[in-house]
């Protein structure tokens, strides 16, 4: 069976210089694959390159089979796969409820939709005591929880998430693992960018360590956790 | 105090129709950040062809109303397909571009279209026929026509459907949702391209409403129309905070009371002066509009 996720020999370049040179990863059905790396290993650029937004260089992605390289970003809605872009990038001016809806644009079954909004108010009842308000005024970690809620909206087979820790509080980081964890639970394929390498690996399958654009390590997330050399550069020791 | 009273119902008339231009102004400003300087040229484009639409069903014998309404569509129906194609041919390859590009690009579009007008129609002022009447009613100390209260009445509708478009329906929240941030738009599964164009097409059809009411109200129609008034528009956009569409319909109101209010104590000739007064007076000292960002970007 195919991967939910096939990336081969993909590269990303920003004018002349190759911020990815050629890496192979894949996810398959129902795993949350962790993509780990410092700042500047090039995780956004793959994820940008994965989610239409920047054109890659060379490589080949495929989504279940189907060739989805260089695809434009809305257009990947609707094959079911949706991305969590890092800063959250929630709509500041739409109110939360809004932002919600937006997530479930490419859809028309509108009953269902209302109860799915209400599903994530059930898991997330800190938006719910917010539905009105506009999202601009939301603390970061609730606008991480939103636009996670948003992503689910679009009823994705694939998550990918860019870096949901960023910028937030200790406890803060907890509860949005917290809903990652229920959202792999249910089942959704997950990829997870992230630079806080503890959390990610004590949360996924699998793990792929990300160094100047090339894969160095990779294999299961237990094993990672414990290798000297991911304890070394990322773990503090 | 009478002329007062009928300086303010003139002013809001005219200042109605000044909101109406100036949302084209704002939608296109809030979406894509470029002040779309041809927008002035739609209101003409729509006043001219109204104007030909009205004459030529009137000659086959339809009846006044009937002209309007079908000369009102028609003119909309051109000016939306104008903008859209000016978006699509001028200002989409240049969507990356520096800033000043696409500025310079939508006044060569305005004098490209002033061009084509007269190509198309001519030079001429061509009169517009009484479609509805202008025959004046006295309320007491104050004298309107019916043309005057129905241009008045249509603005406030179409203002209030504008907002009701933009608050409460799917495709308003996406336009909203493109012009904070396309990207991310995109990645909810909106086609920004095409949100793009629906705006375009909208304030451009706004615009046409706008183009016949001015014709209908001074009378006449010629290709030079929508100059001034574009410029006036823009200025009541500015001044109500570019982007808000409560700004552009409050900043086009009062520059229209400002104008006429004004008209008591200068002679008609200098009337012209008012808006640019307020434009240099807002730009020193509230430069972001008189409705202000509500909400910051970031928490």
């Amino acid at each position: 069976m195919n991967p939910t996720l096939d990336v081969k020999k993909l590269q990303v370049a920003y004018g002349g210089i190759k911020a990815i040179k050629g890496i192979d990863f894949h996810v398959d059905e129902g795993e949350l694959v962790t993509l780990i790396g410092a700042n500047g290993a090039g995780k956004s650029s793959t994820l940008r390159a994965l989610s239409g937004l920047i054109k890659p260089a060379g490589g080949k992605v495929t989504y279940k089979g189907q060739d989805i390289t260089g695809i434009p970003s809305h257009a990947l809605v609707g094959l079911g796969i949706a991305l969590c872009p890092e800063g959250r990038g929630v709509f500041a001016r739409l109110n939360v409820h809004e932002n919600l809806l937006m997530g479930a644009y490419a859809r028309n079954d509108k009953a269902q939709i209302l109860t799915e909004v209400d599903e994530i108010y059930t898991m997330i009842p800190r938006l719910k005591e917010r539905t009105l308000q506009m999202a601009g005024t939301l603390s970061g970690g609730e606008q991480q929880m939103l636009a996670i809620g948003r992503a689910m909206l679009a009823q994705p087979k694939l998550l990918m998430l860019d870096e949901p820790s960023m910028g937030l509080a200790p406890l803060m980081v907890e509860k949005i693992f917290e809903i990652i964890r229920m959202i792999a639970k249910r089942g959704t394929t997950i990829l997870l960018i992230e630079q806080n390498a503890q959390l990610a690996l004590e949360h996924a399958n699998r793990g792929y360590v990300l160094e100047s654009g090339e894969i160095t390590l990779t294999g299961d997330a237990k094993t990672l956790l414990a290798d000297p050399r991911v304890k070394a550069a990322y773990l503090g020791g | 105090m009478d002329v007062l009273l009928q300086q303010i119902v003139n002013g809001l008339v005219v200042g109605s129709v000044y909101a109406l231009v100036a949302l084209g102004y704002t939608m296109v400003y809030g979406i894509l950040q470029l002040i779309n300087f041809a927008h002035g040229e739609i209101v003409m484009i729509g006043g001219l062809t109204s104007l030909f639409a009205a004459k030529g069903l009137l000659a086959m014998g339809a009846p006044p109303l009937l002209a309007l309404l079908v000369a009102i569509l028609a003119a909309m129906i051109a000016c939306a397909v104008i903008g859209v194609l000016i978006e699509r041919i001028a200002y989409r390859p240049l969507r990356n571009a520096p800033r000043l590009a696409p500025l310079i690009t939508a006044i060569g579009v305005s004098i490209l279209l002033q061009q084509l007008a007269i190509l198309v129609f001519g030079r001429n002022y061509f009169s517009f026929p009484e479609l509805i009447s202008k025959a004046p009613i006295v309320f007491g100390h104050i004298t309107v026509t019916l043309n005057e209260i129905v241009i008045l009445l249509t603005s406030f509708g179409l203002m209030a459907a504008l907002l009701w478009l933009v608050h409460n329906t799917k495709v308003g929240t996406a336009m909203r949702a493109t012009a904070e941030n396309q990207k991310v738009a995109g990645l909810m599964g909106i086609d920004i391209n095409k949100i793009i164009a629906i705006t375009f097409a909208i304030g451009s059809g706004l615009g046409a409403i706008a183009g016949v009411m001015v014709a209908s109200n001074y009378g006449q129609a010629h290709y030079y129309m929508g100059f001034m008034l574009g410029l006036k528009a823009f200025t009541a956009a500015v001044m109500g905070g570019i982007g808000n569409l409560w700004g552009a319909m409050v900043g086009g109101l009062i520059l229209g009371l400002v104008e006429n209010v004004g008209l008591i104590f200068v002679r008609g000739d200098y009337k012209d002066i008012f808006a640019f007064v307020v434009l240099v007076l807002v730009l020193i000292f509230r430069p972001q509009g008189l409705i202000g960002e509500r909400v910051a970007e970031r928490a």
